[in-house]
């Protein structure tokens, strides 16, 4: 896989178009025919966090540009995957708009033919506003969106990178600098950390499948690529071990006790408590971070990018999509609904609520749009910096949640003192079959 | 001798004239019928055929035989979850078995406030699974936990609880066992009452010990009702997954993943529906198979029990 991120072309055509088309919402100039399908109705099947919420509470806006009724259920992203995989393969999907995590079902919904091909629709203006064009994208979206041989099945709507979150009075109480190398993190994790006093250098997800969205971002640091170009699977060379190493060493001692069963959610509660000096994960944390009710260091999170490794200097890249159900009757309306979901207007308040991170160069890198983002600079500083070294941060296979559950078991048993090197040896034994089996079928 | 002369006995006994009954009588049993083919043979016998064939959802489906099963044979995350089921199973029968019986002899007494403290005994069996099972999670916890306050205040040292491998199956029993110990004090409770006063009487008589008296007189006595206790407990056991889903999802890593929640990852985030099926398959013969040696047990217990007494 090779390293993406807005090139200096797709960001002057995007900031070229921003400037064309204006700063205008939806309703443009050279505007599609909004309202050719009023009276539809349509069904949106959404996972629950500020994405799909963000498109429940504007869902009025929409209806009052179409005339198109949605009916939209928002569900907890684990129980959402599923419904969709099991409706969708019924035939009958319930809904004709589907929220879909680019990172563990791309490749199994490609495969299954389960969305309609978009790119149709995304030349004909018509039904498509001007400024929806593919370069507007950046490269993951891009990847993320298109299958192998071109087509279009969703449209990118929000991106996750993977950042480096801080806590800066920590660090200035010892004068410590900000880590820019993993050698770096770890001395300060060493530095920072006083169990006695309850403060750890280091937290992370330790539980298991939730913890490869960090393991993997160590691993590309250090070079490591999932599959090679035979579709091998590579993930228990000395890449996969030093990362493994640098894993077991931050989350063992250098982490609060108990880190093994911890996700995200864990990771924030010890990071907001102050208990952490270091914390690395998703970028769409900063709003309960700086939340006054939530957090005890609003004001003093420091953001930056996830440190370099010896090979490289890469933010683990996951991302979300919105696509129409193939057994849709209203490909068309929805094609409308999924627009509008990834508009500027709509990305502009998901960008500024610090929800997500749009897709969209257009969004990112207009001025107005900027200002009026709630979340400190160095927090959008950080997205940026990250979206020029974002790379995928799971290999685009079929059994996406078995590679997560096998190597996040290995990942957690080198936690309560298991070697590195013969966890990696029995995981990657263990799921070599199952990636044969997948690709073969 | 007498022996040889039972079987003879019985065989006399139980030949009575047998005959089927009038036909009038079997559309009654139709709806019955009807309603158990349809909710529970049909779809065994579904998921028996889906045991048999390569059935990934999203994909076109082959039939391929017992190979399922053969993958079961050497997946050793299988073999695991099968270790955690029997060792869960084990822990959580014989502790709520063990507490129940001491709580049921104590609050056979007579005491003042007795119903209340019944009633205040059997509360966490009222409890939803999930709800509390969310509750322990924030008491485990290593750092925010009551259970490692708690600890301290004795000045034992902060343990992980459901975050070590080496911990998780017991910190998972001990919520398991506070659930349904009263169930089996109320199994056992029931078992007290039935036993008469006269054997106690005499007991007293010939000068017999508390222990004696309970070695000899109740525990044998209550032994039908401990075996009752003991197979609703395994069923609940072995089936058991609100609880360690909500509070582990079968981690640290794999280290509290019984077959229930084994079969759900199968099933439902990897959407290998065909092994899944194979999985529930063995997983149902594994439960006849443990109740049926419970029953075995029990009447060979009970069988000694005449013996012994005549």
């Amino acid at each position: 896989m090779a390293p993406f991120g807005p090139t200096r072309r797709t960001l002057l055509q995007g900031a070229l178009s921003a400037a064309v088309l204006g700063l205008a919402g939806l309703p443009a100039r050279a505007a599609p025919q909004w309202r050719k399908f009023a009276g539809t109705t349509l069904e949106a099947n959404l996972i629950k966090g500020p994405r799909g919420e963000l498109l429940q509470k504007y869902a009025g806006e929409f209806t009052a540009l179409t005339g198109i009724e949605v009916g939209s259920e928002v569900i907890p992203e684990q129980q959402q995957r599923q419904k969709a995989v099991i409706e969708l393969a019924s035939g009958r999907p319930s809904f004709d708009v589907i929220h879909l995590s680019y990172h563990v079902q791309k490749r199994q919904f490609e495969k299954a033919g389960w969305l309609a091909d978009v790119s149709g629709f995304m030349n004909n203006p018509e039904l498509t506003a001007p400024d929806l064009v593919e370069s507007d994208f950046s490269a993951a979206g891009l990847q993320f969106a298109k299958a192998d041989h071109g087509p279009m099945h969703s449209l990118p709507w929000s991106v996750d990178y993977f950042i480096l979150y801080y806590n800066k009075e920590l660090f200035e109480k010892k004068g410590i600098a900000v880590p820019t190398t993993f050698d770096q993190m770890v001395t300060a994790a060493e530095a920072l950390n006083d169990p006695k006093r309850g403060i750890y250098g280091f937290v992370g997800r330790g539980l298991r499948n939730a913890n490869m969205a960090l393991w993997t971002n160590f691993f590309l640091n250090y070079g490591g690529e999932f599959l090679d170009a035979k579709g091998q699977l590579l993930t228990d060379g000395p890449e996969a071990i030093e990362a493994t190493q640098l894993y077991q060493r931050l989350l063992t001692g250098l982490a609060p006790p108990g880190v093994a069963g911890f996700n995200w959610m864990e990771s924030m509660a010890a990071f907001t408590q102050g208990r952490a000096a270091m914390w690395i994960d998703a970028d769409g944390w900063a709003p309960p971070l700086e939340d006054p009710n939530a957090s005890r260091i609003v004001g003093k999170v420091g953001y930056t990018v996830v440190p370099a490794g010896p090979k490289g200097q890469f933010s683990s890249t996951y991302g979300d999509g919105i696509g129409i159900a193939q057994a849709s009757p209203n490909k068309e309306a929805a094609w409308l609904y999924c627009q509008w979901a990834v508009s500027k207007l709509m990305g502009a308040r998901l960008l500024q609520i610090g929800g997500g991170v749009p897709f969209r160069h257009s969004v990112l890198d207009d001025a107005e749009v900027r200002q009026g983002i709630k979340m400190p600079p160095a927090w959008l500083d950080s997205v940026i910096a990250s979206a020029k070294i974002s790379k995928l941060g799971l290999p685009v296979v079929i059994p996406v949640a078995e590679f997560r559950d096998i190597f996040g078991a290995a990942l957690t048993a080198t936690l309560s003192g298991a070697d590195p090197a013969a966890e990696l040896k029995k995981a990657s034994d263990q799921y070599r079959p199952i990636l044969e089996r997948s690709e073969k079928a | 001798m007498s022996t040889i002369a039972q079987p003879a006995v019985i065989s006399t006994d139980v030949a009575p004239h047998r005959q089927l009954r009038p036909p009038s009588y079997w559309p009654f049993v139709i709806p019955a019928l009807i309603v158990v083919l349809a909710v529970i043979i049909l779809p065994w016998l579904f998921t028996i055929w889906m045991s048999l064939r390569e059935w990934k959802v999203g994909s076109p489906t082959t039939f391929v035989g017992l190979a399922n099963y053969l993958r079961l044979a050497s997946d050793p995350r299988f073999g695991e979850a099968a270790f955690h089921t029997l060792v869960y199973t084990a822990l959580s029968v014989l502790l709520p078995l063990l507490l129940g019986t001491l709580a049921a002899i104590l609050f056979h007494a007579r005491m003042p406030w007795r119903g209340l403290l019944r009633g205040i005994f059997i509360l966490p069996m009222l409890a939803t699974p999930v709800a509390i099972a969310l509750v322990w999670t924030m008491m485990f916890h290593p750092q925010l936990g009551i259970l490692n306050y708690l600890l301290s205040l004795v000045g034992l040292p902060a343990q992980l609880w459901v975050f070590h491998p080496a911990t998780v199956i017991p910190s998972l029993v001990l919520v398991e066992t506070w659930q349904w110990t009263p169930l089996v004090m109320l199994i056992v409770l029931g078992g007290l009452a039935s036993i008469p006063a006269e054997p106690y009487e005499s007991a007293e008589l010939d000068g017999a010990n508390a222990w004696q008296v309970f070695r000899y007189i109740t525990l044998p006595l209550i032994t039908p009702f401990l075996f009752i206790a003991a197979m609703i407990r395994m069923i609940d056991a072995v089936k058991s997954f609100d609880v360690i889903f909500a509070i582990t999802q079968g981690g640290p890593g794999t280290a509290s993943e019984t077959i229930n929640l084994y079969l759900y990852s199968v099933a439902f985030s990897y959407y290998d529906i065909g092994y899944a099926s194979a999985i529930a398959v063995v997983f149902f013969a594994l439960i006849v198979a443990l109740a049926a040696a419970l029953l075995h047990l029990r009447q060979r217990l009970q069988w000694n029990e005449i013996g012994g007494a005549a």
